[in-house]
């Protein structure tokens, strides 16, 4: 089971992050479908590396049905099928043998509702190592310790990192994920609504580490919250059922949008 | 009468119902044990546990029931245990959700309620005469395991299906397998609920008879089982050949039998609220 070789390339990628090159994201002619329903109707779309792109679209869009097929996570989904092709760093995530947990390795994931495990502290930042077969504990300890930093939670609760991490507040709770999410050191991060469980001063912290991130990932961020993709975004897709009418630089969108439906839903006229 | 009034009337007429059948539940159960302790409780002492049965009531011991019916829930543990809930961990977490499933789960469920002297004859057939393992204390474990897997499968089932959907969407996004998930977050979440289901089940196999007379379990034997092999008797034929017998010493032995019987069956019962309630405080 335990492969040198595989867990000297993870070292190397410890010693200095920017090492691993930050892949670009296509998707080309996607469509899905939940039984008969057509929740995606051929979208087409490239996102760059280093950026946070902001979905946005009224409810039932199809928008978090897009985000969720960048790490297949509807592939555990009752009915759902798909067609067309997604290239991350130019190979198809849908090839068959495809290894999707390491797909997940590189492309994390963060929910709506703050989901840490009923763990303590350490062992939610720490679990998606384990579950890689990794046994050093200092190597462990010294991830766990900055992925905690980055998201600003080490202050806060390293004199507990056995508490469990249920016990803690909402705000802290999604930094929690975020950092179990960093662990992993993916390059590609995706977050469904992360902020929308949250208080304004927990979202305002949320917001702040996006923008940070971005250096050294790639987000892609499903959020209702007009202001919200404003803010921290650098593109913005406006979703409307199921088909991506206009996808363009945030600035573009929010100041000058092409298509009257996005400036309607943009505005507040809908949605 | 206005509405409002209607509706308080109604809320204290069902009040009071359900205090009722509370309280006749309650008095039953007291009346029904309270006797059971007058006749038998001058009966049980050491000797009464540690004694093989006689042909006098007062020599009379349960010892070779006893140990029949813990030879019993033993093998039946190590049998129904493992298939059971793994059967449910297929069902629930790896088995399509189409016809079929649904087709077996209604079949499951429907097991459950097949009235146990049919698993009896099945034992009867299967393993006392086909399998050619005699009215030994394996064939009846067997025959108890068939009984108790679907009770076990279902209450598996139930037990992963309340574990929260986010806590799986976690791990897989984390890059963790199935088994990984099942295994570092499922099962730990979800074990208080299936330990319950199971030690539940076993109290229902302990205080089984009608199968295991018809697999040929014998209501005098002179030694306890020393391998799966031996023959048997259980604790409840044991109380079924005594209350049978016309001396009136036999009637204070099995009294004194039904009050161990149950006394097992409280513990394993009491075991598994402690499990449930100490799972419920570190998992939520």
């Amino acid at each position: 089971m335990e492969n040198p070789i595989k867990e000297n390339m993870v070292l190397d990628s410890v010693i200095d992050p920017s090492l691993k090159k930050i892949p670009k994201i296509e998707a080309k002619k996607i469509k899905v479908w939940y039984d008969g329903f057509n929740a995606i109707k051929g979208i087409d779309m490239t996102i760059k590396p280093n950026t946070v792109t902001a979905f946005i679209g009224p409810s039932g869009c199809g928008k978090s049905t897009f985000l969720r097929l960048f790490n297949r996570m509807n592939d555990y989904v009752d009915g759902f099928s798909m067609e067309g092709k997604i290239k991350i760093n130019g190979s198809n995530i849908y090839k068959k043998n495809v290894n999707v947990e390491e797909l997940r390795k590189e492309v994390g994931m963060v929910f709506q509702k703050p989901n840490p495990f009923p763990k303590s502290i350490f062992d939610n930042v720490a679990y998606g190592l384990k579950i890689q077969g990794i046994t050093d504990k200092k190597f462990i300890q010294e991830r766990v310790i900055s992925s905690l930093q980055q998201v600003g939670l080490w202050e806060e609760v390293k004199d507990d990192l056995k508490k469990s991490g249920l016990a803690l507040s909402g705000g802290q709770q999604q930094r929690l994920c975020i950092a179990r999410t960093l662990a992993v050191e993916p390059s590609i991060i995706l977050m469904d609504e992360p902020t929308s469980a949250l208080d304004p001063i927990s979202t305002a912290k949320i917001e702040e580490l996006i923008f940070q991130l971005k250096e050294k990932y790639t987000i892609i961020i499903v959020t209702h919250n007009m202001q919200q993709a404003g803010r921290i975004s650098d593109y913005t897709a406006f979703f409307y059922l199921g088909e991506l009418i206009e996808y363009n630089k945030t600035k573009n969108i929010f100041t000058n949008p092409e298509k009257q439906q996005t400036e309607n839903y943009i505005t507040g006229r809908f949605g | 009468m206005n509405n409002i009034q209607k509706n308080r009337w109604k809320d204290q007429a069902f009040k009071y119902w359900g205090v009722f059948c509370t309280i006749i539940g309650l008095v039953l159960l007291t009346v029904f044990i309270g006797d059971i302790l007058i006749d038998g409780i001058v009966r049980i002492d050491w000797g009464f546990i540690t004694d093989l049965p006689s042909r006098k009531p007062e020599n009379s011991g349960i010892y070779t029931a006893l140990m029949g019916s813990i030879w019993i829930l033993i093998l039946t543990t190590i049998i129904a245990f493992p298939i059971g809930v793994a059967a449910g961990i297929y069902l629930e977490e790896y088995a399509k959700t189409n016809k079929l499933a649904g087709l077996l789960e209604i079949n499951i469920s429907n097991l459950a309620g097949v009235p146990s002297i049919i698993y009896g004859l099945l034992g009867l057939e299967v393993f006392v005469r086909i399998m050619n393992l005699g009215a030994s204390v394996l064939a009846g474990a067997l025959t108890l395991s068939l009984l108790i897997l679907p009770i076990v499968i279902v209450a598996t089932r139930e037990a992963i299906k309340a574990v929260p959907k986010s806590i799986k969407d976690a791990s897989y996004a984390l890059g963790a397998s199935k088994w990984q998930t099942i295994w570092h977050q499922i099962l730990p979440a979800s074990g208080g609920g299936i330990l319950t289901g199971v030690i539940l089940a076993l109290s229902r196999a302990v205080g089984e008879t009608a199968p295991l007379i018809v697999v040929g379990a014998l209501a005098y034997v002179p030694f306890a089982p020393s391998s799966p092999m031996d023959e048997f008797s259980v604790m409840p034929i044991q109380i079924f050949n005594w209350i049978s017998r016309p001396q009136s010493g036999f009637i204070e032995n099995a009294a004194a039998a039904i009050i161990i019987l149950l006394g097992i069956t409280f513990i394993m019962n009491g075991i598994a609220v402690y499990f449930r309630n100490k799972w419920q405080k570190k998992w939520k």
